[in-house]
């Protein structure tokens, strides 16, 4: 019998047919929705006179655009209000399941699938959204889509698609403390780059990935987009069972018994082949630091900023240019001392218990730099939420000198109040730190939630490892 | 959708890689809900000098004018030139949008990013991949005469330009297929309706916790 990878398996377990020309329609077990690349996909439907196919495989919650002060005020922006109210709208309309903005089940889309058991093991997964491949760290094949795509599951319930070419990131080692899985990711964009993982997906396997957390698989597979991959996949373990265990949409009883046999076979065979394969040592690794307008420009917290002279290939080297300028660094900066204005912990990347665990671990007893203006924990979920408010976390922040928010994407993309101003530079657990993103003019520094942490209390970036001694 | 057959334009070189899709439509236009009027904020934070808000009149800001889109000599082309990973970051198909209502019909580049090269294709915008050295050649071309101009054939899968000759590409023959026709991908699916059903059984048999919800 051939070996096969994980991607093939989840690959072929839901192709419905293929066309001579090899595109697969391929179908869609979870369709999560969310209020900004709905609008028109929904629009679309209503025009043809058709309705979604399988009305129970989706989720919808707002989250892009929501506030993360003032819940219960009306949202002071009106449109960001109407994109709110359409998607209730059009949940109304459809009669499709939601989580509307004040339900403490409300968050963000990648955070609240897993949470919620909607994302399970040997599923396919889309959102409009390209963070989706996030849900990959349980085993299923999960990656964003545009708005014609979300209008064709919608009435489809399938995609066309072709199979992508496989790569295979093996990482081994032990991961030092106060380094995290951000970092492994980081340094994984830095060193393939960000068109690294074009047309692939990404399994991410070896001994340091086994042993992480479903959580801070998750914090992995869901920058594998940033590679340039559609998708990021971890086979199942007992990590993944037990994650599952108990969550409100998981299976329970006999039917629990049959879906664990059958998502255990959810890893690659011995021997399975792969298009390319990366192998990255997580025992050398220092906490990672952005430090240009691209994720793949990136330099360990005890390094310096590059020097684009240094840069053989012109065209980055140029880019390197504009990103030194853009950013306000020169070349040779030590990035130790570089100095913080404002702090965002959260995002569908690091916003977690785990990852609100971590960050308190290092504020607590501590207060942020006189030079911080603000500096705020966005958690993923309304639960994450209540589960650090039960531990007392939020104690500790606020103690510090942070604000604590309701959940969403808020500063991640700043479709929200939550932004940059010009020329702002930002410690951020984000996942993107392209010009504008946080905020016109606004400078964004890709960190791990200790590192963003420890950047408020120094009001510079400042090595995590040193508050893990 | 608008089908694609032939294009003559000039091009409008973007000399810059990894342009992401923040960059083409920053996110505070991602709050209509619509699929058109995106094409006065394309590359807003480029090709202005203050910020934008949605519903602002738009004539009142000021232009970046070293910023190529805002070169009137450029206005007419319906060909964007551009560098490596096109289109990379999140999947705003307003993306599209927003190139498509500015005018243009056509991107070539050396490679795209994933999503990005899908969204082109639900809109009647051609991706098109050449190799480094006649994309090169085409930045050469344009950056020294505005109207430069070369035609794409899509059925013959050629870009003929002066002075560079017929540069081949490659495209998925199903892609080709619906653009050339501009098919709705909805539409062709739907001629499967039995096998996706068929294949919703099988699945109810082997993975039945699937469905516990429905």
């Amino acid at each position: 019998m051939t070996a096969l990878s994980l991607y093939d398996k989840l690959w072929n377990s839901h192709v419905v047919h293929t066309q001579d020309d090899g595109t697969s329609l391929i179908y869609i077990d979870r369709h999560l929705v969310h209020e900004v690349t709905s609008p028109q996909a929904f629009e679309g439907l209503r025009l043809a006179g058709r309705v979604p196919w399988r009305k129970a495989s989706i989720l919808a919650v707002p989250d892009h655009n929501v506030p993360t002060t003032d819940r219960d005020k009306e949202i002071a922006d009106p449109v960001s209000r109407k994109q709110l109210q359409a998607l209730d709208q059009n949940c109304d309309f459809f009669a499709l399941q939601k989580f509307e903005m004040n339900d403490p089940r409300q968050g963000i889309v990648h955070v609240i699938g897993p949470e919620q058991g909607a994302s399970l093991p040997g599923m396919t997964i889309v959102c409009g959204d390209s963070h989706t491949s996030t849900h990959g760290a349980l085993a299923a094949l999960s990656f964003g889509i545009g708005t014609s795509e979300v209008e064709h599951v919608l009435a489809t319930q399938c995609l066309l698609l072709r199979k992508t070419k496989s790569m295979r990131v093996n990482v081994s080692g032990a991961l030092p403390k106060g380094v995290y899985s951000k970092d492994i990711v980081l340094a994984l964009i830095a060193k393939i780059g960000t068109a690294g993982g074009n047309g692939h997906t990404i399994e991410f396997c070896g001994e340091t990935i086994e042993k992480l957390s479903i959580e801070a698989r998750m914090t992995i597979c869901n920058m594998s987009i940033e590679a340039g991959a559609r998708a990021g996949v971890i086979g199942v373990d007992d990590k993944t069972i037990e994650y599952i265990a108990g969550r409100p949409f998981a299976p329970k009883d006999a039917m629990w018994d049959a879906a664990v046999k059958s998502w255990r076979q959810l890893v690659s065979d011995e021997g399975a082949n792969f298009d390319s394969t990366v192998d990255l040592d997580a025992s050398q690794l220092s906490p990672q630091v952005s430090w240009g307008t691209s994720p793949e420009m990136v330099v360990p917290v005890d390094g310096v900023v590059p020097d684009p002279d240094q840069e053989p290939n012109a065209t980055k080297a140029e880019g390197m240019r504009n990103a030194l300028t853009y950013m306000g660094l020169t070349p040779g900066q030590a990035v130790n001392q570089i100095n913080i204005d404002k702090i965002f912990i959260g995002s569908c990347t690091n916003s977690r218990i785990e990852d609100l665990r971590v960050a308190a671990q290092v504020v607590k007893g501590k207060t942020l730099a006189s030079n911080i203006k603000l500096a705020i924990i966005v958690p993923g979920s309304g639960l994450v939420k209540r589960q650090a408010e039960q531990e007392g976390l939020d104690q500790i922040f606020k103690a510090a000198g942070f604000e604590w928010r309701d959940p969403g994407c808020s500063m991640c993309l700043g479709m929200n109040a939550d932004q940059l101003e010009s020329g702002e530079r930002c410690a951020s657990t984000s996942n993107r730190n392209f010009e504008g993103r946080q905020g016109q003019g606004g400078r964004t520094h890709l960190v791990s939630p200790a590192m963003a942490a420890a950047a408020g209390i120094a009001g510079h970036f400042d090595d995590a490892r040193k508050y893990f001694n | 959708m608008e089908a694609f057959t032939k294009l003559t334009s000039s091009l409008l070189p973007l000399d810059r890689p990894n342009v992401d899709t923040d960059a083409i439509i920053p996110k505070q236009y991602l709050k209509s809900v619509k699929k058109s009027g995106f094409g006065i904020n394309l590359f807003d934070d480029w090709r202005y000098l203050d910020p934008g808000e949605p519903d602002q009149d738009n004539s009142q800001r000021r232009l970046d004018k070293d910023f190529i889109l805002n070169n009137d000599q450029y206005k007419n082309a319906q060909i964007l030139l551009a560098r490596d990973n096109y289109g990379c970051g999140s999947s705003r198909e307003h993306a599209v949008w927003a190139m498509l209502d500015y005018g243009f019909r056509a991107v070539i580049s050396t490679s795209f990013a994933d999503i990005f090269f899908s969204n082109c294709f639900k809109n009647g915008m051609l991706p098109i991949v050449l190799k480094k050295s006649e994309v090169d050649k085409l930045f050469e071309a344009s950056l020294n005469d505005p109207d430069y101009s070369i035609s794409i054939d899509l059925e013959k899968q050629q870009v003929v330009a002066d002075g560079i000759g017929s540069c081949q590409f490659d495209i998925d023959e199903f892609l080709k297929h619906c653009m050339l026709n501009g098919l709705d991908e909805i539409g062709i699916t739907l001629q499967y309706e039995d096998k996706i059903h068929a294949y919703e059984e099988r699945l109810k048999q082997s993975s039945p916790w699937l469905f516990a919800h429905d």
